[in-house]
């Protein structure tokens, strides 16, 4: 087992270092450049001499081989560098983020797992009924149901209901505060967007548990634990969700990976201070390095949440441990 | 409609009525900032108003536009000086007396020698610095601080655009002492002298100030403190104020968010509304065939209908005047007449397309299939855009619009890499010498990317640069607008930005400006609640 551990911790290494190549090289690709957006993005004057001093503060005047193996070296000490927009250290840019972002991942996944994992095995369970058709509506729903566009429209709803019933609209906090500063704000603000993002994410898996299910209930296995007598309660639990969540956690640990930085336009809907935000921010801005550095978070974050799935497999599937 | 006409005749009953009010004391001001968190903290060194929204409570400077009239173009008054200057040495050099007890947030003094050394890194940056602003100040030679309460400007030139120049709100007054140290302390740290002291940010969310209980301008300021929330989402910002989450934000929104928030909030929203020292410029690209011919360009302009176009755009973007190359409301801008007479401001648009379409004929451009290089921001570059494109669509000439990211958009116009462009003008103080620098041909104004050259413009513009007698200037400014617009057809100015900012009706005090960047140190801001 460590063994395994340890060589998928390994494999992460060229996998890092292609997306960092990558990355730095994209990036370039883009016409125009950090110091233009800074002084010339007002539409106000700015001085050419400004642009000059601007290029040589921020180190984009050095030749591409130089900033490349600095952004290199950089990574191989954890050091990401400042923010070429806000001066600001890379790592407290991000780290500003990282709380909401991973606050709204965990609530939304909470919400999909709470919702999905039933719905989806009784609607397996309980094929072709009444149940069955609603639990799949509810789904296709979800899926089909944008959740920027299901965030707008509860924002909307929450102002008109409140406004109505109180006289008073009200609607979530603008401004995030942490949840051991103020527990009640803070989970005003997560609530609703953690239940619009979690809904589709519960859609998506709810199909997956379902079609997991169905497969598995058919299986000569579930035939011979009910001709041995076993009750009902312990098959479904022990034997049939068990190896039907195989599927179903491979998706979650996927989307849980794309929360943390992919609720672009959630985040804008909600003004949440996010790391969805701030990539988008750092692509506009044409900042190489905060992009860089957000994108090696993304890929260490898909790598790591990987290699937690494939250790879950491990306990799900002894099968996969041993081979 | 009859809703926002309604809140209209209300907010200038409102308004009066807030005239003659007393202000109280006490309270926070939630305020949004309609951008991401902004680049550094440096108001020397940037140039996006989300700085300016976030830092200018902190920061005092050395004369300002009189923030209880700040729609006037000529009103300035002190800020740390004690009284306006008049000029000496035959209009070479002004000297400011500075007030006396004035003290940095950390309670050290400020002096004239913080003052002059605050003004000398905006002019004469030092190495490994960048100001922004140091091309606005070509006719200093100098600026000297004699003793602590005196600061002395000598020019190279006596110009009528000095004392604008000089009101600029990005001028803070940094600490001497504090630059001497460090020159990039005031990149990612506050320390001024301003009415309010640094409470905090959240580094892209918000940023907090209190009170200065030290500030010098008596009974201010009124707030015990802000709140400056960055939504970039105007839908954010529509809903925060209708759910009171926040009062306000300075930079203006649309038409359509202004109506439905009179309309949800009926008389607990006002509305301040103005012409915006900002607009957008049709610009052709004098080296690309066939715009290097005056009448390709003549006919484009001739194609323009601004007086129809200003009537329907203001409906449902952020731009309402027609105006020359000097911003409307002031005594140096073209009247309706003088502008008439130019390509673009016919009022005969029948006889004006005709002649469009024979000057087409006549270079051999007819059915001309064209880009044009826009910026990806619906209000107003891509509204405006549109609006053009049918325009030039009437003499028979096709555009599509080649809509990119900020950071593409001035990279293609400073390579020179389009044919038309949809270009920005958005200056601060009104300055009509200095502002209209800015149509300047790019060997002497490198961000003018018509890329023409005019010997008559320039010397014309010279002579304008260095008249100190305002009607002579003016004259002048007509004969250089006339080079621009009608003989050279450079270069079209489009509708002029109007600025509308509604905002919660307890909020008192405030008054809106010509530009974003001005009257936003909140001093003079109180909450009737």
């Amino acid at each position: 087992m460590y063994q395994y551990i340890i060589k998928r911790v390994l494999l992460t290494i060229p996998t890092l270092f292609g997306a960092a190549a990558l990355v730095f090289l994209l990036m370039r690709l883009i016409p125009g450049d950090i110091c233009l957006v800074r002084l010339g993005g007002g539409g106000a004057s700015f001085d050419p001499k400004a642009l000059i001093a601007c290029h040589a503060e921020i180190g984009v005047d050095r030749p591409m081989i130089v900033q490349f193996l600095d952004f290199i070296w950089g990574i191989c000490r954890f050091d990401f560098g400042t923010s070429m927009w806000s001066g600001k250290p890379v790592s407290t840019e991000i780290l500003a983020r990282l709380p909401i972002s991973l606050e709204i991942a965990l609530l939304a996944t909470s919400v999909a797992v709470s919702i999905a994992i039933p719905l989806g095995a009784i609607s397996a369970l309980k094929q072709n009924t009444w149940i069955d058709v609603f639990v799949r509506i509810f789904a296709i729903g979800g899926i089909a149901t944008p959740s920027f566009w299901l965030g707008i429209v509860s924002v909307l709803l929450v102002l008109d209901i409140t406004g109505w019933a109180t006289g008073t609209p009200w609607m979530p906090p603008i401004d995030y505060v942490p949840i051991w500063k103020d527990p009640i704000r803070n989970l005003e603000m997560a609530i609703l967007p953690a239940i619009t993002v979690g809904y589709r994410y519960a859609a998506v898996s709810m199909r997956m548990t379902r079609s997991a299910m169905l497969e598995v209930m058919r299986e000569d296995y579930i035939r011979t634990a009910r001709a041995k007598g076993l009750i009902n309660k312990i098959i479904i639990n022990r034997h049939a969700l068990k190896n039907a969540l195989l599927p179903v956690v491979t998706l979650i640990g996927i989307e849980f990976a794309f929360l943390i930085g992919g609720l672009v336009v959630t985040e804008q809907v909600f003004n949440l201070n996010g790391v969805g935000r701030l990539f988008v921010q750092a692509v506009q801005n044409q900042d190489y390095t905060l992009t860089q550095a957000l994108v090696m978070l993304t890929v260490a974050i898909f790598v790591f949440t990987n290699l937690v799935v494939d250790l879950l497999y491990g306990w799900l599937d002894p099968r996969i441990r041993f081979a | 409609m009859r809703a926002w006409f309604l809140a209209t005749a209300l907010v200038t009953g409102l308004l009066t009525n807030a005239q003659a009010q007393t202000p109280k004391q006490g309270g926070t001001l939630d305020y949004m900032i309609a951008a991401d968190g902004g680049p550094s903290l440096d108001g020397h060194k940037e140039t996006t108003y989300a700085v300016l929204h976030a830092t200018a409570p902190f920061y005092s400077n050395l004369i300002r536009v009189n923030p209880e009239n700040p729609s006037s173009t000529t009103d300035f008054i002190c800020d740390l000086c004690t009284e306006m200057p008049t000029p000496t040495n035959g209009g070479l050099t002004y000297t400011f007396k500075i007030r006396k007890g004035v003290k940095f947030h950390d309670g050290s003094p400020l002096t004239a020698h913080d003052i002059a050394v605050s003004w000398n890194r905006i002019v004469f940056p030092p190495a490994g610095v960048s100001s922004a602003r140091e091309a606005s100040y070509p006719m200093v030679d100098s600026i000297e601080a004699p003793d602590d309460t005196t600061v002395v400007f000598k020019l190279k030139f006596p110009t009528l655009s000095f004392m604008p120049a000089l009101a600029d709100p990005w001028s803070y007054i940094y600490s001497a002492k504090v630059l001497e140290k460090d020159q990039h302390f005031y990149e990612r740290n506050i320390m001024g002298s301003g009415p309010f002291k640094f409470a905090g940010q959240e580094i892209g969310q918000a940023m907090h100030g209190v009170r200065n209980p030290d500030y010098y301008h008596s009974g201010q300021p009124h707030l015990d403190g802000f709140n400056a929330i960055f939504a970039p989402k105007q839908q954010t910002r529509v809903d925060a104020m209708r759910a009171d989450r926040a009062a306000l934000e300075f930079r203006g929104m649309s038409p359509t968010a202004r109506d439905q928030l009179v309309k949800e909030l009926g008389d607990q929203v006002t509305v301040q509304e103005s012409d915006w020292n900002c607009g957008n410029v049709f610009t052709p690209n004098h080296k690309r065939k066939p715009f290097d011919d005056v009448r390709v360009r003549r006919a484009l302009f001739m194609a323009v209908d601004q007086w129809k176009g200003a009537e329907a755009l203001r409906k449902i973007a952020i731009v309402r005047t027609v105006g020359g190359i000097v911003y409307p409301g002031s005594p140096f801008a073209a009247t309706k007449d003088e502008l008439s007479t130019f390509p673009g401001y016919a009022t005969d648009m029948e006889k004006s397309r005709a002649e469009a379409r024979r000057l087409l004929k006549e270079a051999g451009a007819e059915g001309l299939t064209v880009e044009m290089l826009n910026r990806n921001v619906d209000q107003p570059y891509i509204i405006v855009g549109t609006w053009l494109v049918d325009e030039f669509r009437k003499i028979g000439v096709t555009v599509t619009q080649n809509i990119v990211p900020t950071g593409p958009w001035l990279d293609k116009m400073r390579t020179g890499d389009f044919a038309l462009a949809m270009e920005a003008n958005c200056q601060m103080v009104v300055n009509p010498i200095a502002d209209s620098g800015r149509y300047l041909p790019h060997d002497i104004y490198k961000e003018n990317f018509a890329y023409h050259d005019d010997p008559v413009q320039v010397d014309i513009y010279n002579k304008m640069v260095r008249e100190t007698d305002p009607a002579k200037a003016r004259v002048l400014m007509r004969a250089y607008e006339k080079q621009i617009l009608d003989i050279g057809a450079h270069q079209l100015p489009t509708l002029w930005f109007y600025r509308v900012v509604p905002m919660r009706s307890y909020v008192k005090g405030w008054k809106i400006g010509n530009s974003h960047y001005l009257n936003q140190n909140l001093a003079n801001i109180w909450l009737d609640r």
